[in-house]
């Protein structure tokens, strides 16, 4: 294959990846936007996802396209659950001091993942996708379902976006991110907020992995990747900012591709963790972040 | 008794009874000891740096997988004799520690945790992708004609219990000498009020980045330790998870206090050997722990038990 079309495929890929990093990422920024929470288990939200999703699709019978969509719904739902509750449990017990809570999210990634472990099993299992489709480039053929991935990403990061935007909840959800004492002063029950953004953080996570489940299988360790590429893009995005998020999710996206096809994916990580840490140090409010 | 002569009593003592036990652990139990003893010495240069100085890293894997390094790769591709490869691993683990610090201590808090996180995470990558010279995932045995110091082979029960006791013993002493010696009062300083300390007249950047230096020391000799006397070198050990054990040591123990990495590591170890003849569970235990630590005991054990009488614990 000449050079044109092999940059075209790693672009490809690359689009993909940046899609469910961005929806994994954006979870992660949100809470760490509004709580001020380091959310450590964000990667196992991620897994329980793609778990769930295998469930769900294993045993209900219904054709995959029906059960893939069910899983769609209710995966997100679930891992929210979970997530709300560990905060209401663990992390509002800590009063949400930064330091505490990573340590607390470090243990409830333990939890989770041998919950996985132990209801799972140590198996990586395949998720049927909804539906087969080849698309037939002059050059290769290519699966319709990973740009359809692109397309739902895309849309569900549209509702995000709506939702912080033009709803009443997503208005309470960022005034109590600009100030949560004034936030409390004008009625707003900030604990519900706290638990409620906690909860759309891991499911944003989730969706993203029932997204990408049909093509990378389930694993009670698939968690670690996303995680760490969350955190990369979160930061070189801007703590908290959700615009540069997208930015910093497309460019790591696409660079990764690039580079794991050229190259090697494990110099493609070095590489970025080695920029997330000479951002922090010398470019705190990230790349396109405007002010800390 | 005074208060010094107490904790010299105390910690002496501790010393006189794991010399002792060696003469009444069974072969398993005392390979476990001096695992845990290993163990203690990288929880207790975590310590220095977390539980003194308030430097709250997640990247300590790396300065230990340092060491590991330092000591195995030059027996492995050039036939080192063990004692300066021991040294090597000391130092990697110190220099290391010193370069990421110059870099890592501009930020502070959470941003400090991640950088640390990701500069592990970038040696632990780094590793792996260096496959053909540092054996990748695999890892290697290290040579056990490099494992005999002075006619003690280091593989055998009663001498790897008593190189790993001379170890935790010496870094123990240090440790109680460095924390009650007028620079371990300016690192709890930094801990407690680094705006306070800087109006004194210290440079916090230079106390903080020393702190390191000698944690990463710690943490560099316990690695070059675990691997001659355990006798592998792999990239595992320089995984997130190898950050996070001696984080859970100390909190266990008691952030703070000088033998609290070495009981949390004692408990936490035998906590995990005990539970895992019932249940596979294992990531469990140390996930609750974690947990129920952060929740109800912050200040871990020994933390706890000088709050509440023993003022003088060091």
């Amino acid at each position: 294959m000449a050079f044109g079309p092999f940059l075209f495929l790693a672009l490809l890929e690359g689009t993909v990846m940046a899609a469910v990093l961005a929806l994994t990422a954006v979870g992660l920024s949100l809470v760490f936007g509004v709580m001020r929470v380091v959310n450590v288990a964000h990667g196992e939200f991620f897994m329980l996802g793609a778990v769930a999703a295998w469930f769900v699709t294993y045993y209900l019978p219904f054709p995959p396209a029906v059960t893939w969509t069910i899983a769609l719904l209710i995966a997100p739902l679930f891992v929210g659950a979970i997530a709300a509750t560990a905060d209401v449990l663990v992390l509002k017990r800590l009063k949400y001091d930064p330091e505490a809570t990573i340590v607390a999210t470090i243990g409830l990634l333990y939890i989770l993942q041998q919950a996985a472990l132990t209801f799972y099993g140590p198996d990586a299992r395949p998720v049927e996708p909804p539906f087969h489709l080849r698309l037939q480039f002059p050059w290769f053929g290519y699966s319709g379902y990973k740009l359809f991935v692109v397309l739902a990403a895309g849309l569900i990061l549209l509702a995000v976006w709506a939702f912080m935007t033009r709803t009443k909840a997503g208005l309470v959800m960022r005034a109590t991110q600009v100030d949560m004492e004034t936030a409390r002063a004008f009625g707003i029950n900030v604990d519900r907020v706290y638990a409620g953004t906690f909860a759309l953080g891991a499911a944003l996570a989730a969706a993203a992995a029932v997204l990408i489940v049909p093509i990378q299988q389930a694993h009670y360790l698939m968690g670690h990747d996303p995680l760490l590429l969350s955190f990369i893009v979160v930061i070189i995005g801007g703590l908290g900012s959700l615009r540069g998020t997208l930015v910093a999710a497309l460019i790591i996206g696409l660079s990764d591709g690039v580079i794991s096809m050229f190259f090697s994916p494990t110099l493609a990580k070095i590489i970025a963790t080695l920029l997330v840490a000479l951002v922090l140090v010398f470019r705190p409010q990230g790349l396109f972040g405007a002010k800390a | 008794m005074s208060a010094s002569a107490k904790s010299w009593a105390l910690h002496l003592g501790l010393i006189a009874v794991l010399f002792a036990a060696q003469f009444g652990l069974p072969s398993y139990h005392a390979t476990n000891v001096s695992r845990i003893m290993v163990l203690a010495v990288f929880a207790m240069g975590y310590n220095i740096a977390f539980g003194y100085t308030g430097l709250l890293s997640l990247g300590h894997a790396l300065f230990f997988a340092a060491g590991m390094y330092g000591m195995g790769l030059p027996i492995w591709t050039l036939s080192w004799a063990p004692i300066p490869a021991l040294i090597a691993g000391l130092v990697a683990g110190g220099a290391l520690a010193g370069l990421v610090g110059l870099l890592a201590l501009r930020t502070a808090g959470v941003s400090f945790m991640i950088v640390t996180l990701m500069f592990a995470q970038a040696g632990y990558l780094t590793l792996l992708y260096l496959n053909t010279h540092t054996g990748g995932d695999e890892g290697f045995v290290v040579d056990s004609a490099a494992r005999v110091i002075a006619g003690f082979d280091l593989s055998t029960d009663a001498p790897r219990y008593m190189a790993a006791l001379i170890l935790f013993a010496t870094a123990m002493l240090i440790c109680l000498w460095l924390v009650r010696s007028p620079f371990g009062r300016v690192m709890v300083a930094m801990r407690e009020n680094e705006q306070r300390s800087r109006m004194l007249g210290y440079n916090p950047f230079r106390v903080k980045l020393t702190a390191l230096v000698i944690s990463g020391l710690y943490a560099g000799i316990a690695g070059a330790a675990y691997g001659m006397l355990f006798g592998y070198v792999g990239a595992t050990f320089a995984t997130i998870q190898y950050s996070i054990l001696p984080m859970l040591y100390v909190l266990l123990g008691g952030a703070g206090t000088v033998i609290g990495p070495f009981l949390g590591a004692l408990l936490m170890f035998y906590l995990i050997d005990i539970t895992s003849g019932y249940t596979t569970a294992y990531l469990f235990v140390v996930g609750a722990a974690l947990v129920v630590l952060v929740l109800f005991a912050p200040k871990g054990i020994l933390g706890t038990i000088r709050e509440r009488g023993l003022k003088w614990l060091p």
